[in-house]
């Protein structure tokens, strides 16, 4: 039934319901991200956040939090050019990040 | 146990015993309007006291003042003309039947006190409009604190305590109180805005038990902005809709709360939430009985079901009736006293 509005789903990220294979399946990966200490010098960098709203840090949080539904879309605005990776302190390898997040949820169910 | 102590002490608050003015809901009578005739006939007749129902005052217009329809200095005009004819009768002791009435009977008082300068002000407003003067009250209190003060008398005259009278088993009920009972003044609250007594008090008194679930301080949803305008009030069930999934793992058979609007939601979002989703949150894939403490009073101490208005939930309460054994009779469900059917209405089920 059309009451002319609906419910909205809440924001808490519940511990109980956290999703973590895509971030298991990356880290399984790509061990240099271990090491990011979320200094946001990719976002700075990032060429595609210079002209979207895509923000390499969110991405990782995303990632972090098991927001799938989120990271979808986010992930999406990639255009995987690299630059990230040329002023990254720790020398994550931020590319193969993005990848292997695209590669987790094409294959997402099959993961779980 | 010395934690559990000093909580109790520091909010202790004092509850008048007797000679009260009552100030009517504008919106209960409209929701649930056994409930306040229920309060005034338990108040009068099984407790013995003295309590003055007067037709000639207002709506507090606290939900104008919440919603910016309403200016402050216009409610404080309006509160005090309230406390103008408390003092014509010759009373003291302010009941106030709504909690958004209390929140704002309590922050115009403290105002005044805070602000002696606003205070004769507003003396000054409602002698120009009126030609009235006022005393402040001795003691305010809500409707449900005085049920919560006697909760032991009316133990004593109990017919259907919270116990299921086939099992034997105490019945599991979770309260929620109304975020302007205790929320805003912690300290005006029967136990405060964390550990509330208030409705917990009266469910143990009365033979059942309580459930402390994790959204149990969350808001109902009642919010005024959140529902004034219908494409808002999504964020309205989506509040109701936090709490009962909160409650739905500890199976509770019936929800008490002490605020019109917490009342009123908590019931109806029930059969909206249904109708959204397809989905129900009482045991075994049921709806859960919503109940305001008058209605609670009236049934442990044998009133008639109907005469107290619970043919108006939108939530069944008869099978909450088969539990503790009231008996009742479906046929005059929805019909006056001088037998003339009033509408008729399937309520949505609860096992």
């Amino acid at each position: 039934m059309d009451f002319g509005f609906s419910t909205i789903d809440t924001r808490v990220i519940e511990i109980d319901k956290f999703d973590t294979t895509i971030l298991k399946y990356v880290l399984q990966h790509e061990k240099s991200m271990l090491v990011c200490m979320s200094c946001g010098g990719c976002t700075a960098t990032c060429s595609a956040g210079n002209l979207t709203d895509f923000n390499v840090r969110r991405m990782q949080m995303m990632l972090r939090r098991g927001e799938v539904k989120n990271l979808q879309t986010e992930i999406d605005k990639c255009m995987l050019c690299g630059k990230c990776m040329l002023v990254c302190p720790r020398g994550v390898n931020l590319r193969n990040v993005a990848m292997l997040i695209k590669k987790a949820l094409v294959n997402h169910k099959d993961l779980k | 146990m010395n934690t559990t102590y000093k909580v109790s002490k520091d909010y202790h608050k004092e509850i008048a015993e007797d000679n009260f003015y009552y100030a009517r809901s504008c919106i209960r009578q409209n929701f649930f309007p056994g409930s306040e005739v229920a309060f005034l006939n338990i108040l009068r007749e099984n407790l013995g006291k003295t309590i003055h129902d007067d037709p000639h005052h207002t709506t507090c217009t606290g939900i104008g003042y919440h919603s910016d329809v309403v200016p402050f200095d216009t409610i404080q005009t309006v509160v005090a003309r309230q406390f103008a004819l408390m003092t014509e009768n010759g009373i003291k002791n302010f009941v106030a039947s709504c909690v958004t009435s209390f929140g704002m009977y309590i922050e115009i008082t403290e105002t005044w006190k805070h602000y002696p300068q606003q205070l004769e002000k507003i003396r000054t407003f409602l002698k120009k409009a009126t030609g009235r003067e006022f005393e402040l009250p001795e003691n305010i209190a809500h409707t449900s604190d005085i049920i919560y003060n006697n909760r032991m008398l009316i133990a004593g005259q109990m017919k259907f305590p919270l116990v299921n009278v086939k099992t034997g088993e105490k019945l599991k009920i979770v309260d929620h109180i109304g975020c302007h009972y205790a929320k805003m003044f912690p300290e005006k609250g029967e136990g405060g805005a964390e550990f509330t007594q208030v409705l917990q008090g009266m469910i143990r008194a009365w033979g059942g038990q309580t459930v402390d679930y994790p959204e149990r301080r969350h808001c109902c949803g009642f919010g005024f902005r959140q529902y004034l305008v219908q494409a808002n009030r999504g964020y309205s069930v989506s509040n109701s809709k936090k709490k009962f999934e909160s409650m739905q793992p500890y199976e509770p058979e019936a929800i008490l709360t002490n605020c019109p609007g917490c009342a009123m939601f908590l019931d109806r979002w029930q059969y909206v939430m249904y109708e959204m989703q397809g989905v129900k949150y009482g045991k075994d894939d049921s709806f859960i009985p919503v109940f305001t403490y008058e209605e609670l009073a009236g049934l442990v101490l044998g009133y008639d079901p109907w005469d107290l208005g619970l043919q108006m939930h939108q939530i069944d309460v008869r099978p909450f009736l088969d539990k503790i054994g009231v008996k009742y009779d479906s046929e005059k469900m929805y019909k006056t006293k001088t037998g003339r059917q009033i509408g008729s209405y399937t309520p949505k089920q609860c096992k």
